[in-house]
């Protein structure tokens, strides 16, 4: 077994030196009857060539992003990781190190962590991030958990627009928390106001921008009525590059700030490991979810980095933490920090900006099919079109002209009916001329 | 220590933030011209510049290589943290995970087109509840946390179905943090039960906690004295008898994988760290993995979505007609990178290799203990699973306390072990080496603490203290750092506005 390095001869000796005549002596309080004397019923070891062709037969039975004209977006993206960003993130010593609790040892991990927490906080005109959550979804459940502390109220305001899934999560971890959720329904024609769900026991105001169709939203007058009636505002955003070229929801009055981070860095590898961005205000820092890293002095005054205010975590707070999160996203963390730092401000804003360029040439190409429309009048780089016939039909129908069109909204929301027909498209900057040609061609064939 | 005119010392190079490096018109991307179009923002073009650095390729190749040199890693060598299972992470995993049929799909492309997903989730799903001996399991959480909070939904939806509106969950006193954080995030009050005087749940006191109103018990086994439950069944049957669920943490399965199938000691749900025994990398804190095994009873009221095999293929159930699952958890359907890697990992060693994982990794940490029973007190007596578990007691009047020996073995060239946890002894120093450590590498691990013990008994107090000498940076002040945060990098001229 080539991970495994004793030998009979070493476990033998080992075995003397501890005093016992076999493994299974070591094995004495575990109840007899739950002792396997017998491998399990699985196959036995296998080497490298065996495990890597078993594999690969699996991974070459999907379509993907790789091999198929792809359009898939809301909440993942396709976009063009830099070479360098997983050479880095290879490296043995951020890849198969702990988390930083021994900083003296760790100054990699931790000086790294600072550097993305510094960049969140840019990239969403926030004064402070932590050190990275799970992902968009279970983010934006931790946001609404740190508004019901802040403001000591227990109702969320949800909006329509906001990606299904987040809206279970929240939706999840309300029923089991205590605490009450107020949800619009998704309205497809048009941008839906939210200041009127707000009440005095209103804890947030979740709003996502763009949302789950593609529209973007001026937050700044809903984050004046949620501050007027001492509610907080939380803003989401899936598509992490829109804030290169879109005003950021910390200058639009936001307090938190959640992102899904996967598209710097991290493959849409089916769903995960991503990324999420959490950020706030500075006041708000002592009530935050999950790990921070703080600048800290070592005994010769040399600068240095250290996990700090940890007495909010579990490790130390157990049942009065301000959340149950231990291991984060780190490695995706690190690749997330080494793509931004590769773009740089020009490279961030130009690549913002390429994507929606993308999404214009899109949009365009496909409003020009008989039937369907475009139903955004604002957009980054997804948008949503409306169908003559039942979207998830006809995304089918393009899987098996091998081209990956869309998420219809169905999928997402299918007790709504107002939803069958729309389809949400998503461009990048991977998006080629010869991609949009065989989706409008194919698209028309459909609908023909 | 030395001073340097360039502040590097030998090959540990001093390296400034990325943004005291920007220069205007630096980039690290070259990409296409804009066509120049007219944005469709709505009047939101962002104004003002974001403020990121301006660096070319080489200077970030160069900042964060230099940045890795300033970490241990299980790459480097023996990483003894206890309940933390650092073993060796094989770069076949990597290779596999990066495969563009797994790397490049979407979660929302059409099922028929990513059955090579679903395949491999579902033939992990297969792995893990033949290795566990239980009928079903969760697959999407996101780490271990978000495992036992997955657990304890399901519990809490099936107690609710049963219109059993049980309101505590019992945690001994060892247990991880996380234990007590995600019963109280799952809106329960959380009873705290002692240990007995073998470092094993106090079983007369869990009989006296037990009521009507007890969802559940969480118990780690083998437990973070790295002990085995040895009256397990029995705690199970206190539990069942009484209407309640046995939560099990499965951070430490490593010691029992292939060996012992929590299904057989009566466990309702266990959340399994692929991060720890099944080797996905930790990266520095993550991403991890916690699929959750369930009994029974609780399969039905799992999280969405999973997969099922359907004819010929396979089919993800996003929404639930039947309306007994919980709900949803997260954006997507698990940590599906983590998942190539973990049955990559499974597959290597088979089930045999599995078995002999369990039994190697218990051999090491039996090694360690008989190796260093001696000279550090063992508050327990063995035999221990896959960790060992010393206290204080032998540093008594040297002066020199847990922190100081971690601090010594930074000098000595190791990670520190676990220190301070769990809670039930003094000065807890908590050893896991795993089975992938060879015995010469035990030994040596062996010998430094022995050789620390020893400075400590010889009135090395002050050398202690100010450990570490050698490493990168010697011992960092975290107290200042909490009084004051300081959490991002700020430009000059704001550093100013803001003093």
């Amino acid at each position: 077994m080539r991970y495994l390095p004793h030998t009979d001869a070493d476990r033998q000796a080992m075995l003397g030196v501890i005093g016992a005549k076999s493994i299974d002596d070591l094995y004495v309080d575990v109840p007899r009857s739950a002792l396997l004397d017998a491998p399990v019923d699985l196959p036995h070891h296998q080497g490298e060539l065996a495990v890597e062709r078993a594999l690969s037969a699996m991974a070459d039975k999907n379509l993907s992003g790789a091999n198929a004209p792809f359009f898939v977006g809301c909440g993942a993206y396709r976009h063009h990781v830099p070479a360098s960003v997983d050479a880095l993130i290879q490296r043995g010593e951020f890849l198969t190190s702990y988390t930083p609790y021994q900083p003296e040892v760790s100054q990699g991990t931790l000086q790294m962590l600072f550097e993305f927490q510094t960049m969140v906080a840019m990239l969403t005109g926030m004064d402070v991030a932590n050190a990275s959550m799970y992902d968009g979804a279970s983010g934006t459940a931790e946001a609404v958990l740190m508004a019901n502390r802040v403001t000591r109220r227990h109702r969320a305001v949800l909006s329509g627009g906001l990606h299904p899934h987040y809206r279970e999560t929240v939706e999840t971890y309300a029923r089991y928390g205590d605490f009450e959720i107020a949800s619009q329904t998704l309205d497809p024609d048009g941008v839906q106001d939210l200041a009127e769900l707000i009440d005095e026991n209103t804890s947030c105001v979740v709003v996502q921008t763009p949302d789950v169709m593609g529209r973007l939203r001026d937050l700044t007058a809903l984050a004046e009525a949620c501050h007027a009636a001492g509610a907080l505002l939380v803003a989401v955003v899936t598509e992490v590059v829109s804030l290169g070229l879109v005003t950021p929801p910390g200058e639009m009055g936001a307090d938190i700030v959640v992102c899904e981070g996967q598209s710097l860095g991290n493959p849409m590898g089916f769903g995960g490991p991503y990324v999420g961005l959490f950020a706030t205000r500075d006041k708000y820092v002592r009530q935050m979810p999950g790990r921070l890293v703080g600048e800290a002095h070592d005994s010769e005054d040399r600068r240095g980095w250290v996990l700090t205010l940890s007495t909010r975590e579990q490790h130390i707070r157990r049942e009065k933490a301000t959340s149950n999160i231990c291991t984060n996203s780190g490695l995706c963390a690190l690749a997330f920090t080494i793509h931004l730092s590769l773009l740089g401000e020009a490279g961030f804003t130009g690549l913002a900006g390429l994507n929606h360029e993308a999404a214009q040439r899109a949009a365009e190409r496909l409003a020009a099919i008989d039937g369907v429309a475009v139903l955004n009048e604002t957009y980054f780089n997804e948008f949503t079109l409306r169908l003559p016939r039942p979207a998830e039909e006809v995304v089918d129908a393009l899987a098996e002209r091998g081209v990956l069109g869309g998420v219809p909204l169905s999928r997402l929301a299918p007790d709504n009916p107002a939803l069958s027909d729309l389809m949400v498209v998503a461009a990048t900057e991977m998006t080629t001329d010869e991609e949009l040609d065989v989706l409008a061609g194919a698209l028309q064939e459909v609908l023909s | 220590m030395t001073a340097t005119s360039s502040g590097h010392r030998g090959l540990v190079m001093e390296e400034p933030l990325l943004f005291e490096q920007d220069a205007d018109g630096r980039t690290g991307v070259d990409l296409p011209e804009a066509e120049g179009r007219k944005p469709k923002l709505g009047g939101l073009e962002r104004k003002g510049r974001i403020g990121l650095p301006g660096l070319s390729e080489p200077q970030i190749v160069r900042h964060f290589t230099r940045l890795s040199q300033k970490n241990y890693a299980i790459d480097s060598g023996l990483y003894p943290l206890g309940s933390c299972t650092m073993k060796h992470n094989p770069r076949l995993n990597e290779k596999m995970v990066r495969l563009p049929g797994f790397a490049m799909a979407h979660p929302l492309q059409p099922q028929q087109t990513v059955q090579g997903c679903l395949e491999l989730i579902s033939t992990l799903a297969h792995w893990i509840t033949t290795l566990t001996g239980m009928p079903g399991v969760a697959m999407s959480p996101a780490a271990g946390a978000h495992g036992e909070l997955a657990g304890l939904m399901t519990i809490r939806a099936a107690l609710t179905a049963r219109g059993d509106a049980r309101k505590t969950v019992l945690v001994p006193e060892s247990a991880h943090g996380t234990n007590p954080a995600t019963a109280a995030l799952c809106d329960y009050k959380v009873e705290s039960i002692p240990a007995n005087e073998r470092g094993r749940i106090d079983v007369d006191a869990l009989k006296a906690a037990m009521s009507e109103d007890v969802a559940a018990l969480m118990l780690t086994n083998p437990n973070t004295c790295g002990l085995f439950e040895n009256e397990i069944l029995e705690v199970a049957d206190v539990l069942h008898d009484a209407g309640a669920f046995f939560y099990g943490d499965g951070a430490n399965f490593n010691a029992i994988v292939g060996r012992v199938r929590p299904g057989d000691l009566g466990i309702d749900a266990m959340h399994l760290n692929l991060h720890k025994t099944f080797s996905t990398p930790h990266g520095g804190g993550g991403p991890g993995s916690g699929p959750v095994v369930l009994s029974e009873p609780l399969v039905p009221y799992a999280p969405l979505p999973y997969v099922v095999a359907d004819g010929d293929g396979f089919r993800m159930v996003e929404h639930d007609d039947s309306g007994n699952s919980f709900g949803r958890l997260r954006s997507f359907h698990g940590q599906m990178g983590m998942f190539v890697r973990a049955l990559a990992y499974m597959m290597s060693h088979g089930a045999d290799g599995l078995r002999m994982v369990a039994e190697d990794a218990v051999l090491n940490a039996n090694y360690v203990m008989a190796r260093l029973k001696d000279a550090y007190n063992v508050p327990f007596p063995g035999p221990c699973m896959h960790e060992c578990l010393f206290d204080d007691h032998s540093l008594k009047d040297t002066g020199v306390t847990t922190l100081d020996i971690a601090k010594g073995m930074i000098d000595e060239g190791f990670h520190p072990m676990t220190m301070y946890f769990p809670l039930v002894v003094h000065g807890a120093m908590l050893i896991e080496p795993t089975e992938t450590e060879s015995r010469e590498s035990v030994d040596q691990f062996c010998d430094t603490m022995l050789h620390l013990m020893e400075r400590a008994k010889a009135g090395d107090a002050d050398w202690f203290h100010e450990a570490p000498h050698l490493a990168p940076w010697r011992r960092l002040d975290e107290t200042a750092a909490a009084r004051r945060p300081v959490l991002t990098w700020k430009p000059e001229e704001e550093k100013g506005e803001a003093a």
